[in-house]
């Protein structure tokens, strides 16, 4: 085959590699150079620590694909998409490099039989998932996935250059066959049939070297002008990920202008390839409510784009206060998020700047107030607190005075909601029938402020942080336990303590396993069991409530979306204490206890307190008192281990 | 010092106020353990035709000036700052009204003598008054007494019926010259609050929501049980002022007093400015969470619970009779 | 504008109130004093005022137990002087301090000439007298009680406000300036100020001190508590008890039995 460097027209054709080289990467680098200028604008965070673990990241969520698998479909073509295009990309380098510089001894990589082969085949694997790709998108179209310009004009570009270096291929192969070229000869057939013999071969294989390496050179310079800059920043999104997976970075002034934002926050917009996964997993924009965690990515990116551009901020005008507000916090867009991406902290950082500028909805400003003020939401006194101990029939130990094992903290809703105040008292005839060493911090404990924090009301997380923190200081014990997943949350992540945090399924299922707490009558029950957000996303917690409600006899069946994909509440975020936004046809926790009735169970099972809360309420409006029964795993605990008659 | 008790008969808009009644009880009750008058004291301009129904005082003292047209603190205190160092009376007994807010305090700043506020009832012990009175939006109750000279006594609505103070016996009136300074706050128009709907005071039924419903949305649950009733929502000023009701339907001092067959407090904590407004329904039912709320005071019935679990529970118990 | 914000603090009603062993007041350990609310709302409409007119807000509050919070929270809200009064002697009242305010406006340099006092219209323990009729008698000022709505003309040294009456009335009144107006509700709720806002407003606030010279000149108290109590349970309510669906079948019953319940058509 002709050398493509060598053969003329006008001038060789390496000065044409060089010259075409030259402008698309000054194209592609000036784009990506002002990105980063850009980037280097906005705020700092360090995001290189725990190299190791990054590293890993990226091979299990680069590499491997990991997230895209979530749909099957497109996960397998999206993974050969990629490989094909990283197999192709290298080739181009090395096609470009030996077309620059002729006088290397190298040859040019489809001459190279086995390298042949492998292209050809990752030509026609990558376009067969190109097909599934554009049927997806154009025909199977799901929600939120747009048939956008840009979308279209990549598909095409890709395609074109897999289908230019198989046309390369059959041309060679019409001149000279070879083993290596299965493809290639099918296609050169297919020439012949069309008339073409081996003396058209050579200038149909420049034509296509050309028309490939033409093509590559120009989706590099429009790559980082389009929506695929996320094939160059996801990688660098991916490794650059929050490794401290669900905590929120310190501040309080908040960010609305480009400056405001950290760069790795501004990096979400980049890296964002508006696939529509976190629409999709978002129970906000589903049931809704004004936001599109795709749309926020969207603003983001233009912010960037533009440079800052008049210095307006996004807070109140590109991303509207309803939108900021009607996050609850649940994090499934970010469990989903191929890239990476941060929707959340990018979300509270504008929180942030609406609690500074005082533009809080009148009942979330009076459960702030309550929470600086009493420390806990519901506005009174500290001292009712303990207003469930008397149902409990002893009094558990004071931990401000008395050292012990578990230091057993309630949380707001189950020590002042009569409808949770139950689970509490179960919990401490459960934790007196284990035998265990526990107590309670009486008035002293205050909201652990995880919720304030996600309202934007950093201030205000800090003052409860550090109140809590001066309790914990004085008290001696050895390990926290919670029934509250906020709380546990907040405790074990965002404090900047050490020391075991568990919840009480956790404790639970050591305290069954060691026999510590025996199953005194098994729960002829069928029960299905809901992942609270704070519990199962944000901590991993999904097995030990499983692993309790089995050890206790019941029969457990699973939603359709649990564990990791579990629909939210509707209660985080602060929304427990905001005003209800109108228009709503089926909040997200009735959407919920329809899904749970469905299975067949009699009894949803939840691990947090919010969660009973809004599904006992969600089951009287959605009709389904007396079919479905809200319990704590822990009441399904005591239930069972009861002893035979008395407690 | 005469030690005459002094009664300011309270007038709006053309008509005696009820609590100048309630007052003119109290007052025969504290002059007459203490064996001195009851004297009524009437401020206005043009006025001396409302004097002929205040016979339960023994007298009437009416002070007429052009600055005395409409119920103003400051021109009323000063009025009655002139009679009172004339006259020398023992106690004043003024209304805690919206029309006569702020006299009570005045008159006692320029007398220089003990003012009471709150009282919502007077007694006699050892020749001295006391004064049984609320605090803390009626959380506390004090007994107060004065520690000599005047007293200026500020007394809820409520502290008597007003029937108690009427009299068919005309009394005499004693009418005074005053000259008084040209008051320098001027009253340029009354604004009447936008006719509603719902005229509260022909309801029979009420339910009237506070603090405890918590969000405007939960105001279903209230109008639900109205429907279900046959009357009508109505709320205490946390609630008016939240924006969730109109100022129509406002119960209270500042709002509209009722006197229904059947009214049902949700979530109102009972503080004596909106008991004013409806402690004489015939039947009052109160809810709250607090079992110290004070409304329980005023209440036939009383449940400590949730407003937003009771309310529905209410009202499907009234459509089951129904059905 | 230079107006003038009067703040008293109050019992915490959301705690439960105890009586001392002297039965004449307040046991002191569970009590715990919440800016009065009406001061709340006066200190918004200032507020509002201020970023209506521009000019100077000047917050004044005798020194008690959490005082400063309010102080610090009325500075971070955008009150641009906090002014705390030193040596009145517990025990004067409403009477004592409103005249301690009266000193401290009169005397205290900067915060005369003023055009409005703003303070709310009544607290719950004001048992003895009233802020605003006392401090606008001490000052001649005119005064309007129970005002919910200021508008200023600053031209013209007039506000025109409306007081509240029975039956959802208001009266509109014109006060020339200076005036006193005691505020019943500011005409939007008081505003939310974040944590962060007031606790940087700890490090960089000074609050002035005004020391009185004398604990009052009026001589005493004029009124005296002789004893305290929590109202008895009159017993008056017949308590009805159990779940909600418990107490809404026996309500309805007995409103039946009192033919409150004519089984009306829906």
């Amino acid at each position: 085959m002709p050398d493509p460097a060598a053969t003329r027209w006008i001038v060789p054709g390496f000065v044409w590699l060089w010259a075409l080289a030259l402008i698309s990467f000054s194209l592609f680098g000036a784009r990506v150079a002002r990105y980063i200028g850009v980037l280097r604008r906005a705020r700092p965070e360090q995001r290189w620590d725990r190299l190791p673990r990054r590293l890993w990241l990226f091979a299990v969520n680069v590499l491997g694909q990991k997230r895209l698998f979530g749909e099957t479909w497109i996960g397998a073509a999206h993974f050969l998409i990629f490989w094909s295009f990283v197999f192709y990309a290298s080739s181009f380098f090395w096609n470009l490099l030996r077309g620059m510089a002729p006088i290397l001894p190298v040859p040019y990589a489809d001459e190279v039989g086995p390298m042949a082969f492998a292209l050809e085949a990752a030509g026609v694997l990558g376009l067969a998932a190109l097909a599934v790709a554009a049927l997806r998108r154009y025909i199977f179209t799901p929600e939120r996935l747009e048939r956008s310009r840009d979308a279209t004009l990549i598909l095409v570009l890709i395609s074109l250059v897999l289908l230019s270096s198989l046309a390369g291929s059959g041309f060679s192969a019409l001149a000279h066959p070879r083993v290596w070229q299965p493809v290639g000869k099918a296609i050169a057939g297919l020439f012949a049939s069309l008339g073409a013999d081996a003396g058209h071969a050579g200038a149909g294989y420049l034509a296509m070297w050309w028309l490939h390496m033409v093509t590559v050179l120009g989706f590099l310079a429009y790559l980082p002008y389009s929506k695929h800059m996320h094939l160059l920043a996801s990688t660098f999104g991916v490794f650059f990920a929050q490794l401290d997976e669900g905590v929120l970075p310190a501040g309080t002034e908040g960010a609305s202008k480009l400056e405001e934002f950290t760069w790795r926050e501004l990096f979400s917009g980049l890296a964002c390839a508006e696939c529509g996964r976190c629409d999709r997993a978002c129970p906000a924009f589903l049931s809704g409510y004004p936001l599109s965690p795709k749309d926020l990515m969207h603003e983001v990116k233009l912010l960037v784009r533009g440079g800052g551009g008049d210095g307006a901020g996004l807070v109140g005008a590109a991303v509207k206060n309803e939108t900021i507000w009607a996050c609850v916090t649940c994090a499934a867009c970010m469990e989903r998020c191929p890239v990476f991406n941060e929707h959340v902290p990018l979300l509270v950082e504008m929180r942030r700047r609406l609690v500074a500028n005082g533009e809080v909805d009148a009942q979330l400003q009076t459960a702030l107030m309550n929470l600086g003020r009493y420390g806990n939401s519901f506005g009174q006194s500290p001292r009712n607190r303990t207003k469930w101990v008397p149902a409990l029939g002893f009094k558990p130990k004071d931990a401000r005075n008395e050292a012990v094992e578990y230091l057993w903290l309630t949380g707001d809703y189950a020590a002042y909601d009569p409808r949770v105040q139950p689970v509490t008292v179960a919990a401490g005839k459960v934790f007196e029938r284990a035998g265990l060493n526990f107590g309670i911090l009486y008035e002293a404990e205050q909201n652990s402020g995880n919720d304030a924090r996600r309202a934007g009301e950093e201030g205000l997380f800090e003052v409860l942080r550090d109140k809590n923190l001066a309790s914990l200081e004085k008290a001696r014990f050895e390990r926290i336990v919670t029934g509250d997943p906020h709380t546990y949350h907040a405790l074990k992540n965002e404090y900047g303590r050490d020391g075991a945090v568990l919840h009480y399924s956790e404790l639970l299922a050591q305290l069954i396993a060691s026999g510590r707490l025996p199953v005194s009558q098994k729960l002829e029950a069928v029960v299905t069991y809901h992942d609270g957000c704070y519990l199962g996303r944000y901590n991993g917690v999904y097995d030990p409530p499983r692993r309790v409600i089995e050890a206790l006899g019941a029969r457990l069946l699973e939603m359709p979306r649990n564990r990791a994909t579990a629909w939210c509440c509707g209660a985080g975020g602060g929304h427990i204490w905001m005003e209800d936004v109108p228009g709503i046809e089926e909040r997200p926790a009735e959407r919920r206890v329809r899904e749970a009735a469905a299975t067949g169970a009699a009894i949803l099972a939840v691990g947090c307190p919010k969660d009973m809360v809004m599904f006992e309420d969600a089951s009287k409006t959605a009709g389904l008192e007396g079919r479905l029964a809200v319990r704590d795993v822990m009441q399904l605990a005591e239930e069972a281990t009861r002893s035979n008659g008395a407690n | 010092m005469s030690g005459t008790i002094w009664v300011l008969a309270e007038h709006w808009r053309g008509q005696l106020s009820p609590v100048t009644y309630e007052l003119l009880a109290l007052g025969r009750e504290v002059a007459d353990a203490l064996g001195v008058p009851l004297e009524a004291v009437l401020l206005g301009h043009g006025a001396s035709g409302l004097a002929a129904t205040l016979g339960c005082a023994d007298s009437v003292l009416y002070g007429d000036h052009p600055a005395l047209a409409e119920p103003m603190a400051q021109p009323y205190a000063e009025a009655l700052a002139a009679l009172a160092l004339e006259n020398r009376p023992a106690a004043v007994l003024i209304p805690l009204t919206n029309v006569s807010m702020g006299v009570g305090p005045l008159l006692a700043a320029r007398l220089g003598c003990a003012g009471v506020n709150f009282a919502k009832d007077l007694t006699v012990r050892d020749g001295r008054i006391e004064a049984q009175c609320l605090l803390y939006g009626g959380k506390i109750q004090a007994c107060v007494a004065s520690a000599g000279g005047t007293v200026i006594e500020g007394v809820w609505p409520g502290a008597r019926q007003a029937d108690q103070g009427r009299s068919d016996r005309v009394p005499p009136v004693r009418e005074v010259q005053l000259s008084l300074a040209e008051p320098r706050v001027r009253l340029k128009q009354y604004v009447d609050p936008e006719a509603g709907d719902v005229n509260l005071a022909e309801q029979e039924v009420l339910v009237a929501v506070g603090r405890g419903i918590q969000s405007q949305d939960n105001l279903e649950l209230a109008e639900n049980l109205a429907a279900a009733l046959g009357g009508a929502v109505c709320g205490s000023r946390p609630v008016i002022d939240q924006g969730w009701l109109p100022l129509v339907r406002q119960v209270g001092k500042s709002g509209v007093t009722v006197k229904p067959k059947l009214y049902i407090a949700a979530g109102i904590s009972g503080a004596p400015e909106h008991v004013e407004g409806m402690r004489d329904a015939d039947v009052i039912v109160a809810i709250n969470s607090d079992p110290s709320a004070p409304i329980f005071e005023v209440a036939d019935y009383g449940i400590v619970g949730d407003a937003l679990d009771v309310l529905p529970a209410l009202a499907e118990a009234v459509e089951a009779r129904k059905g | 504008m230079n107006i003038l914000v009067l703040l008293k603090m109050v019992p915490d009603v959301v705690e439960e109130l105890e009586i001392a062993p002297d039965g004449k007041s307040l046991a002191s350990d569970a009590l715990r004093m919440i800016l009065s609310e009406s001061d709340d709302h006066a200190l918004e409409q200032a507020l509002l005022l201020k970023e209506r007119h521009g000019g100077v807000i000047t917050v004044v509050a005798a020194d008690g137990p959490e005082v400063d919070d309010a102080l610090y929270t009325a500075a971070a809200k955008g009150a641009d002087r906090v002014v705390k009064i030193t040596g009145l002697e517990a025990g004067w009242g409403t009477r004592g301090l409103a005249h301690a305010f009266a000193r401290v406006i009169s005397t205290l340099p900067g915060l005369a000439p003023f055009d409005l006092i703003l303070t709310g219209t009544q607290a719950i323990d004001d048992l003895d007298a009233l802020v605003a009729p006392s401090v606008a008698y001490e000052l001649d000022l005119p005064y309007v009680p129970i005002v919910s709505r200021v508008q200023v003309d600053p031209a013209a040294r007039e506000a025109d406000v409306f007081k509240e009456y029975p039956g959802g009335v208001r009266g509109e009144f014109a006060a020339p300036l200076p005036a006193m107006l005691g505020i019943q509700s500011a005409e939007k709720p008081p505003r939310y100020v974040p944590v962060a806002k007031v606790r940087a407003a700890m490090k960089t606030v000074k609050i002035e001190p005004a020391a009185l010279a004398t604990a009052a000149d009026g001589g005493g108290p004029l009124v005296y508590v002789l004893a305290m109590a929590k109202p008895q349970a009159s017993g008056r309510a017949e308590m009805l008890e159990g779940a909600p669906e418990e107490v809404a079948a026996k309500l309805c019953e007995t409103l039946a039995s009192r033919g409150l319940l004519a089984g009306r058509a829906a």
